[in-house]
């Protein structure tokens, strides 16, 4: 009695004329059918690993220009050198000094975006009402969603002239405009985040603490943010990913002349900005200066790397919170 | 444990039978050495408390737990008079539901137009002749009590009819493909009672031309509506028989107590 | 009596804290919306002036009144044609295969892992991995063909990550349903997977795009040149077959690049034009972004489960 099927046997017994034969009919397609399930889903992976090729062509693509520039300048030479200077006849390759414009920006930019971010978020999830959320999630977006050449544009050509009224010696290139711009630019990625991270603690902590007498500002500061922390913490790094990897609007409204200093009432050049400098340029493919591009791509990707898992590390903890 | 089991006799045609069917969600073993018989043309209840397993023994006739990861199926159920054993790695699923159809415990019908739910199962089948469609398309909402309500609306949208109406949708894409057994899971536990009473009556209407094997949690349900009742407890088959057997006069306590309402 | 007054004073006082912070989380807010609002009238002001037909249909020129957008906003067109061609099925497939087909191993979290790191790596990266690899190594220079491929390459964990939401957002029993009748994996996926979820796709699709007609750094660093004053070959004209993608291998240049081009001279006349051209640049950007929302909030109230 105990007889597996075979393709034939299983059209028997359908009782209704199409049934029979459209079941044979479909049997007899079965391979075909299994192959052609089979070919679309090695399509969809295919596609699906275009994210892990795009990944290695970019490690690859800087680590085969970087090791071209590596051949002649030392690595010592580069982390240690005090001048930028990949295009003078007595050329020079300290990465410091790019390192230095963006330590410089990032943290003016992170020196609004983070108390901005963080304070809007705790209004926005312990204090406002839904119709003031409502409007205000949407237009904080927004800044996040305007090009960043327009926020160079706009450095450049509205805040440095209103900065250089309260200090009129501000060059008209500086760090500290292109700053406060990415700050602003920056602030819905921290507040974003760090809301989100806030409304996942449960309503019964809360309650706990107003139980007690406390007001919402205390049960903020006391509960909430202490079991938000990781997230919040990993909204700080995104901050941190995003200004360390912001180019144009420094490339615009800093000025792109590599300068060794962390006062961000100079000009300097970002390693981001270096990039686009050269682009501009006309280097020959293969010659130094073309590679140093890479060298600084290599040295952000880095940096940014490093930011990234210790982000996706700190959100994995909050995840496990609850 | 073994099961009670009450064949009828003269025995009646069968259309399906498990044997020994065990199964595993994971380490979990959720059946635990189910055999019994499905006749044609006749309704079999599985009833029971919750998590005794009906559900998943249900969703064995027709492959469902294949759509999940971490399952395993140990036994046979085997289709008559083909002898296909469903479980059997070699067969096909699919080739499975194009035979046993189910109607699910929440009516779901897809957001399309009623005339393209019920066409679903004919078009996965291939068939693309419009007059064909037609005319099997009012024949199995004729099945399901339906054509009356929506012969003038078959190209509005599914989700406007109400509940019992959807369900009594889901019936008519089922019975459009010819299916031979018709698995039904809870189909009215979502529905009021008057939508309750209509797809009661249905069920006994179609069972002229399909097998069927319904799990219900509510047992006037399946004293009102089955031949044969299976009372399943904990992964196991206690006790099967002729519906009025089971409930007059239950050979073993377990079923006594269930249906008396001592627990469960 | 004491303790009671003391109490309350001790409330006052936490009171006060709350209130002080609510302004505080007030003028913070008013900080962002303060600087989209001067930002919007300092492109206006400046820009609406030079908003006339012309501005759109010349060529940029070394004499500021004269200067217009076309090469610009006709290069965007053509990127942003070619971003799409690439980055929707890309994304869209890849989306479908982790949602329903992957299974639970190392390799599908390598590949997720992957698409979550390089949403956070920046813009200018993109460019030096277009720049040595589709403009060198596979030699399609400095064309829209690069551009286009590498903001395709930007986008696409944008596109992945919301069709996977669009799909997650689609009720178990209605694949269920489904698959009870009988149909494949496949016919799931094209009979009700990507119907049901093409209002979450399309607002993820519009999203990027609308990303990507901003973005700067990587097209100039492919070599977009910023002073074009020509435009590049018809699309599908010229004799087929290859005269037909001639467009595609052309240099070109995009509005952000124009924008960057016109705010970097002295002149403040130029400067205008930078205005002018980003009030363009970023109506398209807000309307696509709106449209998207828009677009979301219509298609999803015919769908019922």
């Amino acid at each position: 009695m105990a007889v597996t099927s075979t393709t034939s046997t299983l059209a028997v017994t359908s009782p209704s004329i199409t049934g029979a034969a459209k079941l044979a009919e479909y049997a007899r397609s079965k391979a075909r059918r299994r192959r052609t399930e089979r070919v679309i889903e090695s399509v969809l992976l295919l596609a699906a690993c275009v994210s892990v090729f795009t990944t290695i062509g970019i490690v690859y693509i800087l680590v085969r220009e970087s090791a071209s520039f590596f051949a002649h300048v030392p690595l010592w030479t580069f982390l240690t050198d005090t001048q930028w200077t990949p295009l003078f006849d007595d050329a020079h390759f300290g990465i410091l000094v790019l390192l230095a414009g963006t330590v410089s920006s990032s943290a003016v930019a992170l020196s609004i975006a983070i108390p901005l971010g963080t304070i809007i978020a705790i209004y926005l999830s312990e204090f406002a009402g839904h119709k003031t959320r409502e409007i205000m999630k949407p237009l904080l977006e927004m800044l996040s969603g305007v090009p960043t050449i327009i926020y160079g544009y706009f450095a450049l050509l509205f805040v440095t002239p209103m900065l250089q009224k309260l200090y009129p010696e501000l060059p008209g290139f500086n760090v500290l405009s292109a700053g406060i711009v990415m700050g602003v630019m920056i602030i819905p990625y921290v507040s974003s985040l760090s809301e989100d991270a806030m409304r996942a603690v449960p309503m019964s902590l809360r309650e706990g603490s107003y139980a007690m007498g406390a007001t919402r500002f205390q049960t903020a500061v006391k509960v909430v943010v202490p079991a938000a922390l990781s997230g919040i913490a990993a909204a700080y790094i995104l901050g941190i990913s995003r200004a360390v990897g912001e180019t144009m609007i420094l490339a615009v409204a800093a000025g792109m002349q590599p300068n060794l200093t962390l006062n961000p009432l100079e000009p300097a050049a970002t390693i981001t900005s270096y990039i686009v400098q050269v682009a501009l340029g006309d280097l020959p493919h293969g010659s130094i200066g073309y590679q140093t591009i890479f060298a600084a791509g290599l040295t952000l990707m880095l940096l940014t790397l490093f930011f990234n898992l210790i982000g996706y590390w700190m959100r994995r903890k909050y995840r496990e919170a609850y | 444990m073994t099961s009670t089991i009450t064949l009828p006799n003269p025995p009646p045609s069968l259309k399906a039978e498990s044997k020994k069917l065990d199964f595993y969600y994971g380490d979990f073993k959720a059946l635990k050495g189910v055999s019994m018989p499905v006749y044609e043309h006749k309704v079999t209840a599985l009833i029971g408390p919750s998590g005794c397993g009906k559900s998943t023994y249900l969703r064995c006739f027709n492959r469902m737990h294949d759509l999940y990861p971490g399952h395993r199926y140990d036994g046979s159920i085997h289709l008559h008079p083909d002898e296909v054993d469903v479980l059997h790695s070699s067969v096909d699923p699919i080739e499975v539901r194009m035979r046993v159809s189910m109607v699910f415990q929440k009516p779901n019908p897809f957001p399309k137009s009623i005339f393209e739910n019920v066409a679903y199962g004919l078009r996965v089948r291939g068939e693309r002749s419009r007059t064909f469609l037609e005319d099997k398309i009012e024949a199995a909402l004729k099945g399901a009590a339906l054509w009356d309500e929506v012969k003038d609306r078959l190209d509005e949208v599914a989700v406007n009819l109400s509940g019992g109406q959807q369900q009594r949708l889901c019936i008519a894409r089922s019975l459009a493909t010819d299916p031979e057994i018709l698995l039904f899971d809870e189909p009215t536990s979502a529905l009021d009672p008057i939508a309750t009473g209509s797809i009661e009556e249905l069920i006994g209407e179609i069972k002229s031309k399909v097998t069927v094997l319904i799990v219900t949690h509510n047992m006037q349900q399946a004293a009102r509506v089955s031949d044969y009742t299976a009372y399943m407890y904990l992964g196991e088959l206690i006790e099967f028989g002729d519906t009025k057997d089971i409930f007059m006069k239950p050979r073993r306590k377990e079923t006594e107590d269930y249906i008396t309402g001592r627990f469960g | 009596m004491d303790r009671k007054s003391e109490l309350r004073a001790i409330i006052r006082a936490h009171k006060r804290w709350d209130a002080l912070f609510g302004m505080f989380g007030l003028l913070a807010m008013m900080v962002g919306v303060l600087t989209l609002a001067a930002l919007f009238a300092n492109m206006a002001i400046d820009g609406i002036p030079r908003l006339t037909g012309d501005f759109f249909t010349s060529f940029p020129s070394r004499r500021a009144g004269q200067a217009g957008i076309l090469s610009a906003w006709i290069g965007s067109v053509l990127v942003m044609f070619v971003t799409a061609i690439v980055a929707v099925p890309l994304g869209i497939a890849g989306a479908i295969y982790l949602e329903e087909y992957a299974r639970k191993n190392w390799f599908t979290d390598v590949i997720e892992i992957n698409i979550t790191n390089l949403a956070g790596v920046p813009s200018i990266v993109y460019g030096l991995l277009a720049l040595g690899l589709f403009v060198y190594t596979f030699g399609f220079g400095q064309s829209i063909l690069s551009a286009g491929l590498t903001l395709a390459l930007l986008i696409l964990p944008i596109v992945i990550v919301t069709t996977r939401e669009a799909l997650r957002s689609i009720p178990q029993h209605i694949r269920e349903g489904a698959y009870a009748c009988g149909a494949s994996q496949w016919q799931v996926v094209k009979h009700h997977l990507l119907p049901y979820g093409l209002p979450g796709i399309l607002t993820g699709v519009i999203i990027g795009l609308a990303r990507a007609i901003g973005e700067t750094a990587p097209i100039i660093t492919i070599g977009a040149l910023t002073f074009i004053a020509f435009l590049p070959p018809v699309p599908f004209t010229g004799e087929p077959p290859a005269g037909m993608l001639d467009w595609v291998f052309s240099p070109f240049t995009v509005m952000p690049i124009q924008i960057f081009n016109w705010t970097s001279r002295p002149d403040p006349a130029f400067h205008q034009n930078a205005a002018a051209a980003s009030f363009v640049l970023v109506f398209m950007t807000l309307g696509m972004n709106g449209l998207a929302i828009w677009l979301r909030y219509r298609l999803r109230k015919n769908i019922k489960w």
